[in-house]
């Protein structure tokens, strides 16, 4: 049982989610987003907890079954704030955020659909003056407004951090995967829809969005005579090459590196 | 003294039976409705028995000769006596008669005693060990006291003790027989029994004079509309009310238990237990007084529950855990071995759809295959644009482009495994040698939602089933042959109830098995001679109990110069493959798995093919460790045994495996 599920210190604490409408990477047909679904299901697992579910989007019939599929985990509610399309989900969220405000929002780390930048997070931690965490992998206390988190780190390692509430967290693949939508309260679930005024994204609009491309991977030629080493190989996942571990530093040598990383890698020019 | 005892002793049993009876009735009318013909169904209960139920019971034959002697006996001895010493109707005749009927229960009584003991594992004891007793008292007594009616005895033969001691018996007899019936004793069965065959769920199950097949096997639509209700079977009451009378009139005989794979395997399964898990439900209580076989691994005595308690809840533990109706490989052999005619199979995918469609719980990989089903149509989540891609050197005709053919290839999910994809092959190869105008649908196939309806999933179902028959409503077609006899049994069986006006979907459907004895019968189809070893064959539970195909497989063999060598367990008999219902999906753990059981059957034969014709079970078998016999479906065995193709084929396939060696792997 991942420690998430017996999350102390939960009762009371009001948990908001944000979801989005997911789509199948085979078929694209609309369903719950797995990450955002993972995210219900952490909220789900904090015992007694009050869960709110939000999601900024259009309201249409198919949209209105991938949200169902959320519902189906045993949700009563969700809210939907409803935007036009190709609209700037944020200061909707903003707003309602503010309203509610809720101790903790969980949600995934980007969408499926859209323009999946998982920047919604930063972006509202920015304007609500919130801490983010990233790559949420459970709860493990809420005690006086500070909540004891694991957080994911790649190669499977978790670091234990403190954060005090309200905070925004995101979850990935690492946390534990969603129950499965029941077809029956999720048909009964409710939808409270609120239309709210939508700011359209210029920037958005402008864009010319098309289906990426699978590009073609080298084939690694792995010289070795024995199975074993060629195992290894097929076997290993990247080391990533470069990088480095950075601890105990100031935060000025740490905006230092990340700085220096941009740069050499052509973000910042 | 007994001419007076009599009458009152028998017209209180009756009146207390009555009320029984009544406390019976309201028990069952908890259900939910089910709209019967109340009258008709009475009228039809003594063929019902005496034509179908008695096919059941004389597969066994000396319990068959033993009911009929008692039960004849016993339904004879009681309107007679209730003339001669319930009216004091004087008559020597009446009571020669009467004399008649308790010797032949007598004789019967006897047979049931003989039978227990000791008794058979199958067989429930506790109460139902009194019951040959019980039978003996009754007739006994009866046949005592009514000697001087027919003027055998003096009225006044032997003194008030005598008198008394055969009141007692009689008391006794009348007790078990009468009161019994209605108050929950064990013969309930009898009363219950026949009114579960005037008012069964599935009255198409029963012959009529004129003949024919009487099948009833496809699942009940569940109505998806209504969104207030809550759907499936959550609590006892959610059953509809003749099924809870079905339930009620098990006899506890254990031919279910003894034929079905998930017992035998030791998953923690039995219908006999389930049914009675049922009635306990019905009337609130524990298993306490259970006497038969417990789940295996769950001992009797923890388990309880009432009329509107759950079945199975969220959590902890209450009729019955969730794990034992996952067991359950739908293979209907407790069905079909039921002597008393219950919908074991129904009960189970009705409390499965409450687990999956309101608790969302189906165990194991169930929630990951349904998912694939809703977002890609097809259990295994591949790409559902990739379903011909077996076939690309096959040139297969698309229907979209046809339009019609005389045959609907219907391909099935086993287009995505590699095993199967052989047998698909051999198909096509029969079929082209054979000259059939057919065509498949491709890419435009779905899942056929059988393994969705079976874990309980009918929203799925539904789903897919009728955008599958609006893919086919396109298309003009005579009929449709498959080699999967899942997606035989669901497009004949269990599409029909969906289609609409505009879109009939009732389809000819074909078995590939009977449709190649066809294509044999016609002479379509020369084979050369038999080289292989013995073969045995194994009855896919939904082509043989499903329905009813167990001759075109084996008339396709002879064709073939194959001579059978017959399982123990085949024909209805058949034991499953453990394949079916999802059962590898939920994958509940046993002591021993099914297919390894079946595969012993096979060993028992000496043969070196098993021959079959589902890829469930041809995927379940080929997973034995080997050594063990070789799994070959018949349309392989066809295939091979066809004489030498038309010429232009052969050239071609000569012309490939020429590219084939001008190509080699560069292995330095």
């Amino acid at each position: 049982m991942p420690p998430n599920a017996e999350a102390s210190g939960a009762a009371g604490l009001s948990v908001a989610v944000l979801v989005s409408i997911g789509r199948h990477p085979l078929t694209a047909r609309t369903r719950r987003a797995d990450q955002d679904a993972r995210a219900v299901e952490m909220a789900l697992n904090m015992k007694g907890a009050a869960i709110s579910l939000v999601h900024a989007g259009q309201h249409d019939s198919d949209h209105e079954e991938a949200i169902r599929g959320y519902l189906g985990m045993g949700i009563d509610e969700v809210r939907l704030l409803e935007q036009g399309p190709q609209s700037d989900v944020v200061p909707a969220l903003t707003d309602a955020l503010r309203d509610s405000s809720p101790q903790m929002v969980l949600t995934g780390t980007r969408a499926e659909t859209g323009e999946a930048s998982g920047m919604v997070p930063y972006l509202l931690a920015e304007t609500l003056g919130w801490p983010v965490i990233n790559g949420l992998a459970a709860v493990e206390s809420v005690e006086k407004g500070v909540a004891t988190v694991l957080q994911a780190l790649p190669r499977g390692k978790r670091r234990r951090l403190r954060v005090r509430l309200p905070a925004i967290a995101t979850v990935d693949t690492s946390a534990p995967a969603a129950r499965q939508s029941a077809f029956g309260p999720a048909r009964r679930g409710e939808l409270d829809v609120q239309a709210l005024a939508s700011e359209t994204d210029e920037s958005l609009a402008q864009w010319q969005i098309q289906p990426a491309r699978k590009r073609p991977k080298r084939l690694k030629v792995i010289k070795s005579s024995s199975a074993r080493d060629r195992f290894k190989a097929a076997a290993a996942k990247s080391d990533g090459g470069g990088g480095q571990t950075l601890s105990d530093v100031t935060p000025e040598q740490g905006a230092e590196a990340i700085f220096k990383l941009l740069r050499e890698e052509g973000v910042l020019r | 003294m007994l001419d007076i005892l009599l009458p009152i002793l028998l017209f209180a049993a009756l009146a207390l039976a009555v009320i029984g009876a009544v406390r019976r009735l309201r028990l069952w009318r908890q259900g939910r409705p089910s709209p019967v013909p109340v009258m008709k169904g009475l009228l039809q209960v003594p063929r019902r028995y005496l034509v179908d139920l008695h096919h059941i019971v004389d597969r066994d034959k000396y319990i068959s000769k033993t009911h009929v002697a008692t039960a004849g006996g016993f339904v004879l001895a009681a309107l007679m006596a209730i003339v001669v010493h319930g009216f004091g109707l004087d008559s020597a005749i009446l009571a020669w008669v009467l004399l008649a009927a308790t010797i032949s229960m007598f004789v019967g009584s006897l047979f049931v005693a003989k039978r227990r003991s000791p008794p058979p594992q199958r067989l429930s004891k506790g109460p139902w060990m009194r019951l040959p007793k019980s039978l003996m008292a009754f007739s006994v007594g009866m046949f005592m006291v009514t000697l001087p009616t027919a003027g055998i005895l003096p009225a006044d033969a032997g003194g008030w003790l005598i008198a008394l001691v055969l009141a007692a018996v009689v008391t006794w007899g009348l007790g078990e027989m009468f009161f019994g019936m209605t108050w929950g004793g064990p013969m309930k069965h009898a009363f219950a029994g026949a009114l579960h065959l005037a008012w069964h769920r599935r009255p198409e199950r029963f012959s009529d004079r004129k003949g024919g097949e009487h099948r009833s096997t496809g699942l009940k639509a569940l109505d998806l509309e209504d969104s207030s209700k809550s759907l499936g079977v959550e609590k006892p009451t959610d059953f509809t009310w003749n099924q809870l009378l079905g339930f009620d009139a098990c006899v506890q005989c254990g031919r279910c238990e003894a034929m079905c794979p998930a017992f035998a395997a030791g998953q923690p399964l039995n219908p006999k237990k389930l049914i009675q898990d049922m009635v306990i439900g019905m009337a609130g209580g524990t298993d306490g007084n259970y006497h038969g076989s417990p789940y295996p691994g769950k001992p009797v005595g923890e388990h309880g529950g009432s009329p509107n308690g759950p079945i199975v809840p969220r959590e902890g533990r209450a009729l019955v855990d969730a794990e034992t109706l996952w067991s359950c490989t739908t293979c209907r052999a407790c069905v079909e071995e039921c002597p008393m005619m219950i919908e074991h199979v129904d009960a189970i995918v009705d409390m499965r759809r409450f687990l999956t469609l309101e608790h969302g719980n189906t165990p194991n990989k169930g929630a990951e295959v349904l998912d694939n089903l809703i977002a890609t149509d097809n259990p295994g989540g591949f790409d559902p644009d990739s379903r011909l891609h077996w076939a690309a050197d096959l040139n297969l005709p698309l229907m979209a482009d046809k339009k019609e053919a005389d045959v609907l290839l219907w391909l099935g999910d086993g287009v995505f495994d590699m095993r199967n994809q052989r047998t698909l092959r051999s198909l096509i190869k029969v079929l082209r040698a054979a000259g059939v105008d057919f065509a498949v649908l491709g890419n435009e196939e779905r899942d056929s939602g059988d393994v969705a309806r079976r874990l309980g999933d009918e929203a799925t179902f539904q789903a897919l089933a009728k955008r599958n028959i609006r893919t086919m409503s396109q298309y003009r077609f005579s009929r449709i042959v498959t080699c999967d006899p899942h997606s035989f049994h669901v497009l004949k069986n269990e599409y029909g109830e969906l289609g609409t006006s505009e879109m009939p979907s009732s389809y000819e459907v074909y078995h590939h098995s009977t449709f190649i004895n066809e294509l044999v019968k016609a002479e379509q189809l020369t084979f050369k001679a038999w080289k292989g070893g013995s073969v045995t064959y194994h009855d896919p539970c939904y082509l043989g109990r499903y329905n009813g195909e167990y001759e075109a497989p084996r008339d396709v063999l002879r064709a073939l110069g194959i001579e059978v060598q017959e399982m123990a367990r085949s024909g209805y008999r058949s034991r499953c493959c453990g394949g079916g219902g999802g059962a590898p999906i939920t994958d509940i753990p046993g002591k021993q798995r099914i297919p390894d059981m079946r595969m012993g059957d096979v060993r028992e034969t000496g043969a070196d093919t098993v021959a079959v014709g589902c890829p469930q079970c041809t995927a379940m078998l080929e997973g034995v460790v080997e050594p063990r016999a070789d799994i070959k479906d018949i349309a392989e065995l066809v295939a091979d045994a066809l004489l030498a193709d038309a010429p232009a084929e052969k050239g071609a396939s000569k012309g490939a495996t020429q590219t084939e060696r001008n190509v080699e792997e560069v292995t330095s």
